[in-house]
């Protein structure tokens, strides 16, 4: 009996293993060498400013300025960001105070728009209405042109409203960035309808279906409107509409030093990497969410 | 005539009276989209429409705008010079470094398509960093600096191609070819996102059915599969292409300067700070604004009629 079934069992491996070792027609291995080869080199192009930057962050001042120069750091030390963090403890303003209004900017700007795109995307996507597609339409031309086009009436009518050398003249606007809203938009029409329909008959409401049921399954496309917003109000430089100095953001500040000449030429470097880091390291642990969201981006006509 | 007329009224009227039933019933999805709509008038709707009505009109936030008719345009074009250089230079940058970024942003994601997972992934990583890095261009102003300890000199002199060390960023000659560099250096942005996903999601059976009516090479396989099942994330990329080369300013004023050099590195954007910002002449950097936004719809509108025919 047992032997019968050790049969059974290699007759089905031998069937379940494939007769050829499967290989797409069009394929060589010369060719997939090659592509390995430029692939490697071409990421090396791209990442080449990158690791001078981060490695210039690392070097010890005579280091900075040795010719002919190194790339990589010869005796990494931290000495840049501790003199940034002195340059910073005396400045008039607190580098705390920099960085909470970046802080604050970033994660209120971002929470508003999220909650506020989302629900304006669920409507869209879910339900028809009479101006629906129209409004749709509208907010993809607005993705067609730059933020600078409207930057001057912007400014007059933040001015009217009073909000200019307010936190709120960076979060508000902020709120209504029009990819987030296309994305989510296009991410929430892949979730069934039946789901929704399904709760309705359980006696939801709209606003249960919309953060009970809607909001938790479409997790990957928050994570891609986050590192969009958070991409934009980190480093939102807001010297056009805040002007105390204890408003003001952390990567103006940080620019500030940076633009203090040879003398800074390690604090600038280090500079460089703090601003970057932050959007950097939230893509690198967000990068499945997000590459699933864009999956759905696509503009039909 | 006439009566083909009041029909035509009657239709609209009934086609109201319907969306209006229909609106009534659906007043949950306005309350939803309502805070959305709002601010997205106030922030993008209404400062289109105001920077054409300023456009018209001189006007510097102390006094009330003056009604100029047609004047800012016609002074932007016929006696501003520095504006049609900057006109220039924004298409020059626009048509060198949005379809090269175009094309490598799909090429790359192609490449990288086939990769085993990880090995994408931190492909991905690699390609999108250079766009997220904040102002990390301004690294390039150490390579391209002016004197002898400048990267690019060292190396050229070095080898001998030259013997006086170059003023990259000074010279107008060199400022705009390093400008492009840069920003095809970033170009990598959302479209390229975008393409990977895209392509990921591209159905696998339609590549057996292809092997099978005799697609010899990936060159036709990329024509007449992939690029045709692609197509709304084509569109997506030229989008966000467009929106960004029309757009770049950034780059150019860290590494050029603000002004440069005989204004060889001026764009559209620049000139309308200059004017919004600096001058604060309001009615003159609306009419730039509106300028530039023709352009983008426009341009953006041709482009998207191109893609349509992609893989036919």
């Amino acid at each position: 009996m047992s032997k019968k079934k050790k049969q059974v069992v290699e007759v089905e491996k031998e069937y379940k293993k494939p007769l050829i070792k499967r290989r797409k027609p069009n394929r060589s291995i010369a060719g997939d060498i090659a592509l390995y080869v430029f692939l490697a080199l071409v990421a090396y192009i791209m990442a080449f400013p990158i690791i001078y930057a981060v490695n210039s962050a690392l070097k010890p001042l005579d280091e900075l300025f040795k010719f002919p120069p190194t790339i990589w750091a010869q005796h990494p030390t931290l000495d840049n960001f501790s003199d940034l963090f002195v340059t910073m403890g005396k400045s008039w303003v607190s580098f705390s105070r920099y960085l909470f209004n970046t802080v604050f900017i970033t994660a209120a700007g971002t929470a508003g728009h999220l909650i506020i795109a989302s629900m304006g995307a669920f409507v869209l996507a879910k339900y028809e209405f009479p101006g629906s597609h129209q409004f749709f339409k509208l907010v993809t031309v607005a993705m067609m042109f730059t933020g600078y086009v409207t930057q001057i009436p912007n400014y007059l009518l933040l001015n009217k409203l009073g909000w200019i050398d307010t936190y709120w003249s960076i979060i508000i606007p902020a709120f209504a960035l029009p990819m987030g809203l296309f994305l989510m938009k296009q991410f929430m029409e892949g979730l069934p309808s039946s789901l929704i329909e399904a709760a309705k008959i359980d006696g939801a409401n709209e606003w249960m279906v919309f953060s009970k049921i809607v909001m938790p399954n479409v997790k990957p496309a928050w994570m891609t409107l986050i590192i969009f917003s958070v991409q934009g109000l980190w480093n939102n430089k807001a010297a056009t509409f805040i002007y105390s100095e204890e408003k003001k953001t952390l990567v103006y500040a940080l620019q500030q030093i940076q633009a203090g000449g040879i003398a800074r030429t390690g604090q600038g470097a280090a500079v460089l990497v703090v601003v970057m880091i932050i959007p950097i390291l939230i893509f690198v642990f967000s990068e499945s969410q997000i590459l699933e969201t864009m999956a759905s981006s696509g503009l039909k006509e | 005539m006439k009566e083909w007329f009041q029909k035509y009224i009657t239709l609209r009227k009934h086609n109201a009276q319907v969306a209006w039933k229909k609106a009534k019933r659906s007043k949950m999805c306005y309350a939803f989209l309502a805070p959305y709509a709002i601010l997205f008038t106030m922030f993008y709707v209404f400062p289109v429409v105001a920077s054409i009505y300023y456009s018209f009109t001189y006007y510097n936030i102390l006094e009330t705008p003056r009604f100029l008719g047609l004047a800012n345009y016609i002074n932007l074009i016929l006696q501003d010079d520095i504006f049609l250089t900057s006109i220039k230079n924004t298409f020059m940058i626009a048509i060198i470094t949005g379809p090269l970024g175009y094309i490598m942003s799909f090429l790359f994601a192609w490449l990288i398509n086939e990769l085993p997972r990880w090995v994408r992934s931190v492909a991905v990583i690699v390609f999108y960093a250079p766009s997220i890095a904040g102002n990390c261009y301004v690294i390039f102003s150490v390579f391209f600096r002016g004197d002898a300890y400048g990267y690019v000199n060292a190396f050229l002199i070095n080898t001998g191609i030259i013997d006086a060390p170059i003023l990259w960023l000074i010279n107008p000659q060199y400022m705009l070819p390093i400008c492009m560099l840069v920003i095809l250096w970033m170009s990598l942005g959302t479209g390229f996102l975008s393409f990977v996903a895209g392509l990921q999601g591209v159905d696998r059976s339609l590549f057996e059915a292809g092997y099978m009516d005799g697609i010899k090479n990936r060159w036709q396989e990329l024509w007449y599969i992939t690029l045709p099942s692609m197509k709304p994330m084509l569109m997506f990329g030229a989008v966000m292409t467009i929106t960004q080369s029309f757009g770049v300013c950034d780059v150019t004023m860290a590494l050029c300067g603000y002004p440069s050099t005989d204004y060889a590195a001026r764009t559209i954007v620049t000139h309308l700070f200059d004017y919004g910002f600096s001058r604060f002449e309001m009615g003159y950097a609306c009419a730039i604004a509106t300028i530039l936004f023709l352009m983008m719809i426009l341009c953006n509108k041709a482009i998207q009629s191109l893609l349509r025919r992609v893989g036919t």
